[in-house]
């Protein structure tokens, strides 16, 4: 039962905070069409 | 001369004679196995090479996974050593595009959603009596990720690494067979129909160079054990998205990529040998799979019913059931069967979104269940 409340409940914090990293990110770093065709 | 000739003869049906019960079972399945991937098409990159490996591995007195045998070489230095899987997962973030998991980062939850079925099947092999580093290799099959069950198979339960694969490759390539009746009775006609948005392209280059280091520095951090796998498919990501390396990518997408399957498979098909595969924990192992990956579905979906509550009937539900790693063969599924109930719904890229969340919640649960039990003292 540790494992299912810990391991699964781990998984899914883990997986919460890099959703939220990306947002983070993406909001830092928007996406720019004008920037991206230079490259 | 007579018993020259008799001793001479005796030799060429040596084979014959020192076949075990179980030897031409698995060569019976291993047969088996090549037809179901040359004849249907199922995985047959790696289903080939397996059965191939199973049929010979059962040929008596052939020694080949005896020390110095062939099979045995490759054996010891792809699988023993972690190398084989690792590789492959270079070759796999260098292939995928996490692009759809980026425009929806919510995405990643369904891709949590749909590893729950490693959990729960966990505890039912431990009911069943399985020691516990035995129960978390059958447990992964339920990452629906081979890679994932070969590495942890062959850290933990070498002695399950066969049947573990196997099932594992099989459950994948059924996919199109097992999601779709769980996916029918889990929703309403009314939550199938809802049509997504279509996306625009809103991610950066920027943040889908950050995106493979990201992952491999907080996920390493949150579940060390698990950092081999999580690296090893962001490098091959990273080497992707930057373009710097396209020698490198194409390397990894093509050549190593296909040489290690083959080494793989093979040294999978190893594995099967009838006096050690042919046993009813090979049948429970593979039940047990089954149930994970059904499991799985059936949490994902109903984590995309609470999305679909939450937002007001704006997520269709049926996106939750690619949140397993079975990429993209599960996100092609979810569109066939949105499209089956609204001609206008047009769910693939949200289900790939799904997806890739799926492949990086895979890898995240193995390293998180890895770390959890690092830290129990059990292994």
């Amino acid at each position: 039962m540790t494992m299912l409340i810990v391991g699964m409940g781990g998984t899914l914090l883990t997986l919460m905070l890099l959703s939220i990293i990306m947002t983070v990110l993406k909001k830092i770093f928007p996406y720019k069409p004008d920037e991206e065709k230079k490259e | 001369m007579v018993d020259a000739v008799i001793s001479g003869a005796n030799g060429l049906i040596a084979g014959f004679m020192n076949l075990h019960w179980s030897n031409p079972i698995m060569i019976a399945i291993g047969c088996l196995l090549l037809y179901l991937g040359i004849k249907k098409d199922f995985e047959p990159l790696l289903l080939v090479p397996i059965g191939f490996g199973c049929i010979i591995v059962n040929i008596p007195l052939a020694g080949l996974m005896e020390k110095e045998g062939f099979l045995r070489t490759i054996y010891d230095a792809g699988i023993i050593t972690e190398l084989f899987p690792l590789f492959i997962f270079i070759g796999i973030g260098a292939m995928t595009d996490f692009a759809p998991v980026l425009e929806n980062p919510y995405t990643f939850l369904l891709g949590a959603a749909g590893q729950c079925g490693i959990f729960l099947t966990l505890l039912l092999a431990l009911a069943l009596g399985f020691e516990y580093n035995e129960a978390v290799t059958i447990g992964i099959i339920g990452a629906c990720d081979g890679p994932t069950v070969i590495y942890v198979a062959s850290q933990y339960a070498q002695n399950l690494l066969g049947p573990c694969t196997v099932a594992a490759y099989s459950y994948m390539s059924l996919v199109p067979v097992l999601q779709p009746p769980i996916m029918r009775v889990l929703t309403t006609k009314k939550e199938r129909e809802t049509v997504m948005k279509t996306h625009q392209r809103t991610v950066s280059k920027t943040t889908k160079l950050l995106f493979p280091i990201v992952i491999t520095v907080v996920g390493g951090l949150i579940a060390p054990k698990g950092l081999p796998l999580l690296a090893t498919i962001m490098l091959g990501n990273l080497m992707k998205e930057s373009g710097a390396v396209e020698r490198l990518t194409r390397a990894s997408q093509n050549e190593i990529a296909n040489i290690v399957t083959l080494l793989l498979g093979i040294a999978i098909g190893a594995t099967m040998d009838g006096k050690v595969f042919v046993q009813p924990t090979t049948i429970i192992i593979l039940a047990l799979g089954l149930i994970a990956i059904c499991l799985d579905t059936v949490c994902g979906v109903l984590f995309g019913k609470v999305l679909y509550l939450i937002t007001g009937g704006k997520i269709n539900p049926l996106i939750g059931a690619a949140g397993i790693s079975a990429f993209p063969m599960s996100a092609r599924v979810v569109q066939k069967e949105g499209q089956k109930y609204n001609k206008k719904n047009y769910l693939l890229m949200h289900a790939m979104g799904a997806n890739a969340g799926g492949q990086v919640g895979s890898v995240m649960a193995a390293a998180v269940m890895l770390s959890v039990l690092k830290g129990m003292g059990i292994i």
